[in-house]
């Protein structure tokens, strides 16, 4: 296994103060808290920083550690020495604390083989993990995330998922066991929507019943369509005598293409509504369609007939622009 | 529960808008916090449940995330619930004007292209 250099992930010195080491958590903490942060890769970072605060703000095990001696790297390929953790008194904590329990499944090799629960610093698990008068307790819910299309959204779909899960050995060891799920998800989700899957999370300890899965579902961004909660919106390119006349035009939905007759005159920009064309939901949402008016491509034809309607259309778009051009 | 497909079985997702509301005792066991840390959430505003006294207490299934991730921060952060119904407004904030920024780009990509 690697050898991990606990006091480079805080960013401290070695001869750092338990006020330091604590400062020094907690400002990453914050940085790196999953819940609250934007930085990439902010749940690995946060775990790592977790474990190594696990080992150097307890005395014992920051002592212990400390005694395997400066020259070691991180990364490097390491072995506990054979008398580890020899020489300690080790307090035993009641209770689950972040060390111990599902949680600590997600510490290194390093931590694991060190100061975990099979190690001299570890406990040995029993029944309902030490909790003080408890038994049994139900297992941890999980979240996951998982993107999907649109489509998927506007129809309801199945997709697989892969998890990994934390789950107790027979000899108390917490391990993480990988696990595919075919999940179905209802028409309608929306951006951000979570769903429960019951009985999908941990199971629970000593009989305790087995927690939830939750997903929390994201939207592919579609080429097409732009959503908002329920309502989607199209960019729908016209030609000018579309618009102009008033013209009826077949429009993409996420149900299929629609008939749409344009208000005669109506204008660049301007955004029509479909009722109801949006995803599904209680509220169906609507679909707005912004026009987008395009010439055709250059011809000399083309150019005649914009010649003449030059001629005979008087027009200046521009009319109101140059009047309002900042004098002082 | 589901039906077998080869190997893999499919589950039926329940929006959480339809799931049932839990009582409190449920709800402080599948979050591994003590009823004084729920009542706290409940005081300091961070999460709503419908009834008048603790004991007849029910929460929406909503509440419950919304709920944890309080929880995870009070116990990775140090902060007090009335901390975190502050961290949690300014995280939804943030989301939505991340989003309207995003609107706001693909408006100008529009523009621009």
């Amino acid at each position: 296994m690697q050898f991990k250099d606990y006091y480079r992930v805080l960013g401290v010195q070695r001869g750092a103060t338990q006020d330091e080491i604590k400062r020094a958590y907690r400002k990453l903490a914050r940085k790196y808290h999953p819940d609250v942060s934007k930085e990439p890769d902010a749940e690995e970072k946060f775990k790592e920083l977790q474990e190594a605060n696990e080992v150097l703000k307890d005395p014992e095990k920051r002592a212990a550690y400390d005694q395997l001696g400066g020259d070691w790297r991180s990364g490097q390929e390491f072995r506990p020495p054979p008398d580890w953790g020899r020489g300690f008194e080790h307090t035993r904590p009641g209770g689950a604390g972040p060390g111990h329990g599902p949680q600590a499944a997600e510490f290194s090799d390093f931590f694991d083989q060190l100061f975990g629960t099979q190690s001299p610093f570890g406990r040995p698990a029993r029944p309902g993990g030490g909790r003080p008068g408890g038994f049994s307790a139900p297992g941890q819910d999980h979240v996951a995330k998982v993107e999907i299309a649109l489509e998927d959204a506007y129809h309801g779909g199945t997709r697989t998922i892969e998890l990994s899960s934390p789950e107790l050995t027979a000899d108390g060891h917490v391990v993480l066991k990988p696990r595919k799920l075919r999940v179905s998800i209802p028409r309608g989700v929306v951006e951000g929507q979570q769903i429960r899957l019951a009985g999908q999370g941990s199971p629970g300890l000593g009989g305790g019943p087995p927690g939830d899965l939750f997903l929390e579902v994201s939207l592919r961004p579609h080429p097409l369509f732009k959503v908002e909660g329920r309502d989607v919106t199209l960019t729908l390119p016209v030609a000018p005598w579309e618009a102009a006349l008033g013209e009826a035009v077949s429009v993409p939905t996420l149900g299929g293409p629609v008939d749409m007759r344009l208000p005669a005159g109506a204008r660049a920009g301007q955004t029509l509504r479909l009722r109801g064309r949006g995803l599904p939901g209680a509220t169906p949402g609507d679909q707005f369609v912004q026009l987008k008016v395009v010439l055709p491509p250059d011809s000399p034809r083309a150019r005649e007939l914009f010649a003449e309607m030059k001629r005979e259309v008087p027009f200046d778009p521009r009319a109101g622009l140059t009047s309002r051009q900042g004098s002082n | 529960m589901g039906t077998r497909i080869t190997d893999i079985e499919i589950f039926e997702g329940q929006p959480l808008e339809a799931c049932a509301a839990l009582a409190i005792g449920e709800f402080c066991a599948r979050l591994h916090v003590e009823p004084s840390g729920v009542i706290a959430l409940v005081e300091a505003g961070v999460i709503e449940p419908a009834g008048t006294a603790p004991e007849s207490w029910v929460f929406p299934a909503s509440e419950l995330l919304r709920a944890r991730v309080a929880a995870r921060l009070i116990r990775d952060l140090g902060v007090n619930a009335e901390g975190v119904a502050v961290i949690l407004d300014l995280v939804e904030q943030r989301r939505a004007l991340e989003q309207r920024l995003r609107r706001l780009e693909r408006l100008l990509d529009e523009l621009a292209g």
